[in-house]
């Protein structure tokens, strides 16, 4: 099957051109969405369903570090074993372990502020992580480390969801 | 003064017929149904000039029924057989409705949704519905001199599956040909960014008689994004409503009332409520049945005070939405507001002060929706030639899931997923020698699924024996572009299948539809039958019609034998057209439909290539 990058004409890699895919997910959405086929017979509506859906999947997997990490890793044949392999640097965990007590901390005193501050912290780590699989995946070709980054990133994720319902629990 | 021109006999007048389409807005308190005429979109009216139409039904002993303000005027003297805010009803069980001891009504608890008993015979919600439907296609096909070739409904973007499918079953026992179930917050979208040329980034703030919605879109160049959507399908006008209500009950001294009264009580507190967007105080008077006078004055500083937390409750959906679409207040750069309960001052406030800038009304917030669905409908029948229509990319609501052991959910299509979309996951056994396993369809974004929306249940069997956990069971979820959920499982190593479209558990199945679409044709079967014939045909030539566009277009993608085998089939719809025979035609219709599938197929494929080669002579211009 066509990879998601040559889906929308784009070269294989990390680093993305956001510009030239929003313009040709939009292109592509424009001569073959649903809307256009409303009046359309079954086969076409059939149709145009199945392909818009397969392109959300890959402008959604395209758009998001870790799914692209993801796909370029399966694409070179490297399984990262995200379920199994929980192995992590140290400094790693400890600074997790850090903002997990921190985000504790803040659902008992039901501090929005504290959250807030948090996903910014948050958002730094990721895009650092980011920053070092593209270094990885696209100049060093270093698939392995590449593996270990994106694991790191799936367990900063899960942090951020814990991080909105711990919003939820506070606004509810 | 020019001449006007006259056709050649056997010709068309139109030089490319219009399709007459339209755009209702199925309200809780209103609904209305609006058309573009001449380009521009507007409202459509009753023979005496008015646009609302009250969402109230009222069954007689006669098995007839009066719709709108003919129902409304007997709203106190005959409650149990006068329906009103039907669509809190819609795809509900009795257990899922708030203030359901106010509503006056006989319910049958049937499973999945709730029905109403009333003299004309037990009443499903999607029945009601239809009848209001049917209300606005009688005044659309009136007003534009024709038969409808197609509408776009509009929902709570907030509305689960149940409540989708509900409303789209409601449309189609009406006779309408659904051509898009549409969220209302971006109809309304739709509606103003047209009118006002608006880019960037809005918050539509959506709060009708009985749902809110807040969504968030982004609107660049003819795209209509939306970012994030969320809300509370339970949380309207009629809430506020009720909270004066109480508050009379309180202030007057009184306890429980007769359905009557409750009813004449109710609609003083909405009048008092709609006086105080203008006024500082609003007298509150009713007569009660038992002599007594309820004489009340409602200060605008008490109506603050008793709606307050419902007004909060606004805003808990309004924080999460942003944070769901990954913005700050910072980055909105206007909030749209729509639905009537919007006219009240405190929620002018307080939308004002959350989103610290003043919100945009300069559309009216009754008409809003029905007007961007109308232009929606319009670009969907292909009235616009391509350069002037736009796109517009939604999502779902509400994350979808399936039970797994212990109860819990497993997400498989978050929220905020851009539709139409799938996602597939793969589930396995938990004992030796299982051979069936069941499926169990959940929305929410709760982890039990005791606290989820269950859709739909069913059953994959003819599992080959195997050790736990060694059997593959691969499950497909699909949205469509209308927000409506499919499910498939399959066994991969035997290929054993079911399918399920979420319908049946909750909703009603083809043949109920059927049973009420006879029910509603009076005069037996020759009636049923013409009509049969006429939808068929019509389905038929909307076939024919778009094969033939196909082909003008992309005749190259087929081989003469292809082509050939579509001509022949073609000719076979057309002449079982000629014989009128509505299975005959029917069976034509769908044989043609799997000929052109590798056609259809193909002309996706093309056209993504034509995008995509589009993009490079751009890219070559700059």
């Amino acid at each position: 099957m066509q990879s998601h990058f040559e889906l929308f004409g784009l070269e294989l890699g990390f680093a993305l051109d956001r510009v030239a895919l929003e313009r040709a997910y939009r292109e592509i959405q424009g001569r073959i969405h649903p809307d256009r086929f409303a009046h359309a017979g079954d086969a076409e509506r059939r149709a145009s369903v199945q392909w818009t859906t397969r392109v959300n999947e890959a402008y959604r997997v395209l758009q998001d570090p870790l799914e692209r990490a993801l796909h370029l890793l399966e694409l070179n044949g490297v399984d990262v074993a995200l379920e199994t392999n929980t192995a992590m640097p140290v400094d790693f965990l400890e600074r997790q372990m850090a903002l997990r007590e921190a985000l504790e901390a803040a659902s008992e005193a039901r501090d929005a502020a504290v959250l807030d501050a948090l996903r910014a912290e948050l958002g730094v780590e990721r895009e650092r992580v980011v920053a070092r699989l593209a270094l990885c995946i696209d100049a060093e070709k270093d698939y392995d480390a590449a593996a270990g980054l994106v694991r790191e990133l799936k367990f900063l994720e899960r942090l951020d969801a814990e991080i909105e319902s711990a919003y939820d629990a506070i606004e509810a | 003064m020019a001449l006007l021109q006259i056709s050649e006999p056997g010709q068309a007048t139109a030089p490319h017929a219009r399709r007459l389409a339209v755009g209702i807005d199925l309200g809780t308190t209103n609904s209305l149904v609006a058309t573009v005429r001449n380009g521009v979109a507007v409202t459509l009216s009753d023979e005496r000039g008015r646009v609302l139409l009250p969402s109230v039904v009222r069954y007689r002993r006669d098995a007839g029924c009066e719709v709108g303000y003919a129902a409304q005027l007997h709203h106190a003297e005959d409650p149990k057989n006068t329906i009103i805010s039907v669509k809190r009803f819609m795809g509900r069980g009795l257990g899922d409705i708030a203030h359901i001891e106010n509503a006056p009504y006989d319910f049958v608890d049937a499973p999945g949704m709730v029905q109403l008993r009333t003299v004309a015979g037990v009443k499903s919600p999607v029945e009601v519905s239809a009848e209001i439907l049917k209300t606005l296609r009688a005044r659309a096909e009136a007003s534009l001199g024709g038969d409808l070739s197609g509408a776009v409904v509009t929902v709570p973007a907030y509305f689960d599956d149940a409540q989708r499918q509900a409303t789209k079953d409601a449309a189609t026992l009406a006779g309408l040909n659904v051509l898009r179930l549409l969220n209302e917050p971006t109809a309304a979208a739709i509606a103003y960014g047209l009118d006002n040329a608006a880019e960037g980034v809005y918050a539509v703030y959506d709060l009708g008689g009985g749902t809110f919605d807040i969504s968030i879109l982004r609107l660049s160049r003819g795209v209509f994004e939306v970012l994030a959507t969320n809300g509370d399908a339970a949380l309207g006008g009629d809430d506020f409503d009720h909270r004066v209500y109480c508050w009379a009950l309180e202030e007057a001294g009184l306890s429980l009332l007769p359905p009557r009264d409750v009813r004449v009580l109710y609609a003083k507190a909405r009048e008092a409520k709609e006086t105080l967007t203008a006024h500082g105080e609003a007298p509150l008077m009713a007569r009660l049945s038992s002599g007594e006078f309820v004489d009340l004055t409602l200060k605008s500083e008490t109506f603050c005070r008793i709606t307050h937390t419902l007004v909060h409750k606004t805003l808990g959906p309004t924080r999460k939405v942003l944070r769901d679409a990954g913005l700050t207040i910072a980055d909105v750069n206007g909030v749209v507001m729509v639905g009537g309960a919007t006219r009240m001052p405190e929620i002018q406030h307080a939308v004002a002060e959350f989103f610290r800038c003043d919100p945009l009304n300069n559309l009216d917030p009754d008409k809003v929706v029905a007007i961007g669905a109308a232009m929606q409908a319009n670009v969907l029948a292909g009235n616009k030639p391509q350069g002037e229509d736009w796109l517009l990319l939604d999502v779902i609501p509400l994350s979808l899931g399936i039970e797994t052991m212990g109860g819990l959910v497993e997400r498989i299509i978050p929220r905020n997923s851009t539709i139409p979309v799938a996602r597939a996951q793969e589930f396995t056994t938990s004992e030796d020698g299982q051979s069936a396993m069941s499926i169990h369809v959940v929305q929410g974004e709760r982890e039990l699924v005791s606290d989820s929306r269950s859709l739909a249940k069913f059953d994959l069997r003819g599992i080959p024996p195997m050790v736990a956990g060694a059997a593959r069971i691969r499950v497909t979820y699909q949205v469509d572009a209308d927000g409506l959920l499919a499910v498939s499982a399959r066994e991969a190593t035997t290929g054993v299948e079911a399918t399920v479209s979420v319908k049946p558990s909750y909703g009603l199945a083809d043949r109920d539809i059927e049973r009420m679409l006879r029910d509603s044709v009076e005069h037996a079967t020759d009636d049923m039958r013409a009509r049969a014939l006429q939808e068929a045909a019509v389905d038929a030539r909307r076939l024919l019609g778009a094969i033939d566009s196909a082909l003008r277009a992309d005749a190259t993608l087929l081989t003469n034998e292809e082509r050939a085998e579509i001509d022949r089939g073609r000719a076979e719809l057309l002449a079982a057209l000629e014989g009128g025979d509505h299975r005959a035609i029917k069976r034509a219709a769908e044989a043609l439909n799997r000929t052109t599938e590798p056609f259809a197929g193909r002309r996706m494929d093309a056209g993504v290539k034509r995008a995509l080669a589009g993009q490079k002579i751009a890219s070559f211009d700059i």
